[in-house]
């Protein structure tokens, strides 16, 4: 019998090649390509004067140099705004090269190809560009304040004002017998991959076309921008994604400016032209995420259950705004959790300033709602006098009122209805995992020895899997073996594994004949992307469709070669078989060879074959109307709505009574994501979220100076956790089944992130009797805050 | 304005190379580009990330720091001569791929150089030591709980091939040269290397010489200590 795969802990396919040095990263490709360097702009806001060349001209091996006023047809137009909204009122994107005006610090202004990279830097050194300085919006304070504007035609640097209302707000918060308002702040981190974005161009002029490798987490979109931008028909173009160094978010956004300039410089050069990111470039013309700050209303009884909610917070959406208002969508929707808010009402404020843009990273604007919905609970419990764990109960969306309608919109447009979870399970779980009752013990235990201890909670919900579609294709080989082939791409979360065990399972064949191809046009056409936690669901679902609808082509093939009826056969380990009498078999390479009526004998399975050879009906067409010859098949799956994931995170810290040093003690998570497909690639992804959830609570944050200059573009000062930095990592999951896909999966990628800074901010404030309002927090902003604390003290 | 060429000889993963190289050819930019060994990768350029680590002469280095022309005579590692002698993957590799340790596996091979070196000279480290043995090094996928688990895998790893093979080839980690006290880097990296003092524990320039097993400092290893 073939094992069953799904749910077990399939060691992955992708990394024999990966540890031995055989990956193929962007910059592992191309060594015959030319390479290109930016002159970025060195100032937050000014208008491009003039650029002088003259000098670069001299540098050997110096190929071309291409500046707004070279670029034409369609390359000279804005950027597209990838995804507008009828609130995005003033959408502005940016140019792929400065057409006279930047608007942040790393905005790319002068392209130069060289011989390498060396040469090329050497001649953009030797470029020199005449700016003249405009004021910089830096903040949201400055954006808001308005004082002066990063776009003359955007008033007030107000993007887009978005609001969302169920009940009257106002009205019960102002009837409600307790209330309190808070104000709540998250500054800016970064996706921040280990391998930057990076773009590798082949024109071929004898076939017209054009051969793109890109490190993006959407080729297929790649694509159809690339056709649309450089005047060519579609067909003529394919973007391949080749292994991509960590996204998490920052390599959605499409086309970026390189995308398109680095392809546009192949065709008028006709030779290949390869870009790499180098780190500086990504810190300051990639994209950043999370900075917003929040004012929070709050009415509640006097067992702490919410009567009415009002948030209303500003978004800093930096320079530009290419992928529109998906992060403050996310987080006015996802802000809610696993709570029953009464009546809500939420505001937001798009700003522009000039800085880095702003897209999803990691999370996508959920870090910021968890952190402020959490922060009301504990401020609810603390305003009460009860545990913590308490008011949430209360709150909780309970299991028999799934699914639940929050009667907002979501970011895909639909209805923010829950299809499933059990929360009071969940928390129950967690407060067993962490040991939440027996924690007063430890922490007097601890002060005995004069330690300070603090233990804090979050939840979250998370929309995964949004549409609208993903498809898979799927074609068994003549020699039996499988290839499958979805169009969105991978960034180490170990698709190829997770949807050949699909397949294993869902066509019957062995794990090891089945190969996986993800995010390359030539082989998938319709595909959206990786993001969302989004591929267990729609491609994990795809696939097995897909592979349904081959397995039943592989039975109807194979009955009439067996003479069996369809509803007798099954397939194991790769052979169609007669239930009850497995002699009576046929291997699926032989089933493939049947498929196709042309069947030249190239081979033994091809000759192997023609004894199973129906009698032909000299009367039929060999190929019917409606059949295709080969064993494939191609189907997609499109789901109503998002699936809702959901977890629990509890945290202990410890801080320095001397020193304000954070050090988390435990990390406990407690995850539903449904049915689990492989739960070591799951745990992995939590991992990888926690430490970045740590990352944002304690260490990572940009640090603008008022001119717009970032002043810690570089691995050195801008601080990621180390395995120094992230504990040991407790896991327990619950499987509650999404009722919306044929997996019962919900998405995984995200959610290790989400709950941290809003968790360790309750640790620390439970450690320290001292209200944490702003994230990331560090040493010195801790004692800082003691210091403040001391003094009120003392005066009162 | 042609750059002058300077000549340099080393080997690498034990084959001799003899080249012509720029002066400023970083020897992350040399082993990637020139020779095509492409498995060393550079996320920072600027010596904190460690995805460049590679072995000279047995010691971990970044090789984003070094210029290639300042390595006539040394001995290079990289993740490509971790390999099992039949091309596949070699016992810290395999740690690794049995933990989930990696997942985009950009920082991988850096990872790998480093724990190939640091159980070389620390063959039994416990939890904690095996955290700080990879402390100097960046990974932005994982949360590193896996690759911890993965240095004590891999240390379990060699300490049964050693049993079982017996022969110095299979035993150390391959690749790994005979000298595995590790010389002081040549070039400039002792005085790049990160302020963090989380990271100096992994620092080739830090570890004492004259002790062949290179015992790391006190704080994070106390001396005499017992591996079990």
């Amino acid at each position: 019998m073939t094992t069953k795969l799904f749910g077990q802990r399939v060691p992955r396919v992708e990394d024999p090649r990966l540890v031995t040095g055989d990956g193929r990263f962007l910059d592992d490709l191309g060594h015959d390509a030319l390479e290109a360097a930016f002159v970025r702009s060195p100032h937050a806001h000014a208008r491009v004067v003039d650029v002088d060349v003259t000098e670069a001209l001299e540098v050997e091996g110096l190929v071309a140099i291409y500046t707004y006023e070279d670029l034409d047809g369609r390359t000279n137009e804005r950027l597209p705004l990838l995804i507008p909204h009828p609130t995005l009122t003033h959408g502005r994107t940016q140019y792929a090269l400065a057409n006279g005006e930047v608007n942040h610090v790393g905005e790319a202004v002068v392209m130069v190809v060289a011989s390498d990279r060396y040469v090329a830097e050497d001649a953009a050194s030797r470029i020199r560009v005449e700016y003249e300085f405009l004021p910089a919006v830096v903040g949201v304070a400055a954006a808001r304040a308005a004082e002066h504007l990063v776009h003359d035609d955007v008033p007030g640097n107000v993007a887009a004002v978005m609001v969302q209302q169920t009940g009257d707000a106002a009205a019960a918060i102002d009837a409600a017998p307790h209330r309190l308002e808070l104000d709540l702040e998250i500054e800016r981190s970064a996706s921040m991959p280990l391998e930057g974005k990076g773009v590798l161009a082949r024109w071929d002029p004898d076939d017209r076309s054009l051969l793109v490798h890109t490190s993006t987490q959407t080729s297929t979109s790649v694509r159809q921008a690339l056709a649309a931008k450089l005047g060519l028909p579609v067909d003529r173009v394919e973007v391949v994604t080749p292994d991509v160094g960590g996204g998490f978010g920052v390599k959605i956004v499409h086309p970026w400016p390189e995308e398109v300039l680095v392809p546009w410089a192949a065709i008028r050069l006709g030779r290949p032209v390869k870009w790499t990111e180098d780190r500086r470039e990504h810190f300051v013309s990639s994209a950043h995420e999370r900075g917003q700050l929040h004012h929070v209303r709050v009415g509640y009884d006097d067992e702490g259950r919410l009567l009415g909610l009002d948030v209303e917070f500003w978004h800093d959406n930096g320079a530009y705004i290419p992928y529109g208002l998906i992060v403050p969508i996310i987080t006015s929707t996802q802000l809610l959790g696993p709570y029953k808010p009464g009546a809500y009402r939420v505001e937001f404020r798009s700003l522009y300033t000039n800085t880095v843009i702003v897209t999803p990273y990691r999370g996508a604007g959920r870090p910021q709602g968890c952190f402020v919905m959490e922060r009301v609970m504990d401020a609810i419990a603390a305003d009460l006098g009860l545990d913590r764990t308490v008011v949430r109960e209360r709150n909780f969306i309970r299991p028999d009122e799934m699914p639940y309608d929050q009667g907002l919109v979501f970011q895909d447009g639909r209805a923010l209805l829950y299809d499933s979870g059990d929360f009071p399970a969940s928390l129950a779980r967690l407060k067993d995992l962490v040991g939440w009752d027996d924690f007063a013990s430890y922490r007097e235990q601890a002060r005995a020895e004069g330690r300070r201890v603090g233990i804090g909670l979050a939840c979250y919900v998370e929309g995964t899997g949004v549409g609208p579609y993903e498809g898979g294709h799927l074609r068994v080989e003549t020699d039996g073996s499988v290839v499958v082939s979805t169009g969105l791409t991978s960034q180490g979360q170990g698709h190829r594994t997770m949807l050949a065990q699909i397949v294993a399972d869902e066509l019957g064949v062995p794990f090891d004949r089945v190969s996986v191809t993800t995010g390359d046009t030539r082989r998938f056409k319709y595909a959206v992307g990786t993001f969302a936690s989004r591929t267990a669901v729609m491609s994990g679902s795809a696939v097995a469709l897909t592979a349904r609808k081959v397995r039943d082509k592989a039975l109807h093939i194979a009955a009439e070669a067996l003479e069996a009826n369809v509803e007798d056969l099954e397939i194991v380990d790769g052979h169609v078989r007669v239930q009850g009498s497995p002699s009576s078999s046929i291997d699926l390479g032989a089933v493939a060879v049947l498929s196709n009526p042309l069947r030249y004998a190239f081979d033994e399975a091809a000759a192997r074959a023609t004894q199973f050879a129906a009698p032909a009906d000299p009367d039929r067409a060999p190929v019917g109307r409606g059949e295709q010859p080969g064993l494939e098949g191609t189907d997609y799956y499109s789901p109503p709505r998002s699936t809702f994931a959901n977890g629990m995170h509890a945290v202990v810290v410890e801080t320095d009574p001397d020193t304000a040093e954070i050090r988390v003690l435990r990390y406990c998570v407690v995850h539903d994501c449904g049915t689990l497909i492989n739960p070591m690639i799951v745990e992995g992804q939590i991992h990888g979220g926690v430490a970045q959830g740590v990352g944002g609570a304690l260490y990572e944050r940009m640090e603008y100076a008022p001119d717009g200059q970032l002043l810690n573009a570089s691995f050195m000062d801008f601080l990621m956790p180390y395995a120094t930095e992230v504990p040991d990592i407790e896991i327990d999951h619950l499987v509650t089944p999404s009722p919306l896909n044929p997996l019962g999966v919900k998405g995984a990628g995200e959610a290790g992130v989400i709950p941290g800074a809003a968790a360790i901010a309750a640790a620390i404030e439970d450690a320290e009797g001292i209200t944490i309002s702003k994230m990331p927090i560090s040493p010195s902003d801790l004692f800082e805050l003691r210091r403040q604390h001391a003094s009120r003290e003392d005066s009162a | 304005m042609s750059e002058s060429l300077v000549r340099v000889s080393f080997t690498v993963n034990g084959a001799p190379y003899d080249l012509e190289l720029p002066p400023r050819r970083l020897l992350s930019d040399a082993l990637r580009h020139d020779l095509r060994l492409t498995g060393t990768h550079v996320g920072c350029e600027h010596g904190v990330c460690g995805a460049c680590t590679v072995l000279v002469d047995g010691a971990p280095v970044r090789s984003c720091l070094l210029f290639a022309v300042s390595l006539d005579g040394a001995a290079i590692t990289t993740t490509e001569g971790l390999r099992a002698p039949d091309g596949g993957m070699g016992p810290v590799q395999r740690a690794f791929h049995e933990c989930h340790a990696l997942q985009c596996g950009f920082c991988t091979p850096g990872f790998v150089t480093t724990v190939a070196a640091y159980l070389r000279d620390h063959p039994s480290p416990t939890h904690e030591e095996a955290r700080e043995a990879i402390a100097g090094n960046l990974c932005r996928c994982t949360g590193y709980v896996n690759i911890v688990a993965a240095v004590e895998r891999a240390a379990e790893l060699l300490a049964g091939s050693a049993g079982s093979a017996g022969t110095a080839p299979d035993g150390a980690a391959p690749g790994l040269p005979e000298d595995a006290a590790a010389p002081e880097p040549s070039g400039g990296a002792s005085r790049r290397l990160p302020p963090d003092p989380s990271t100096v524990a992994a620092a080739p320039s830090v570890r004492p010489l004259a002790d062949g097993a290179g015992a790391p400092p006190a704080s994070a290893h106390p001396a005499g200590r017992d591996s079990s």
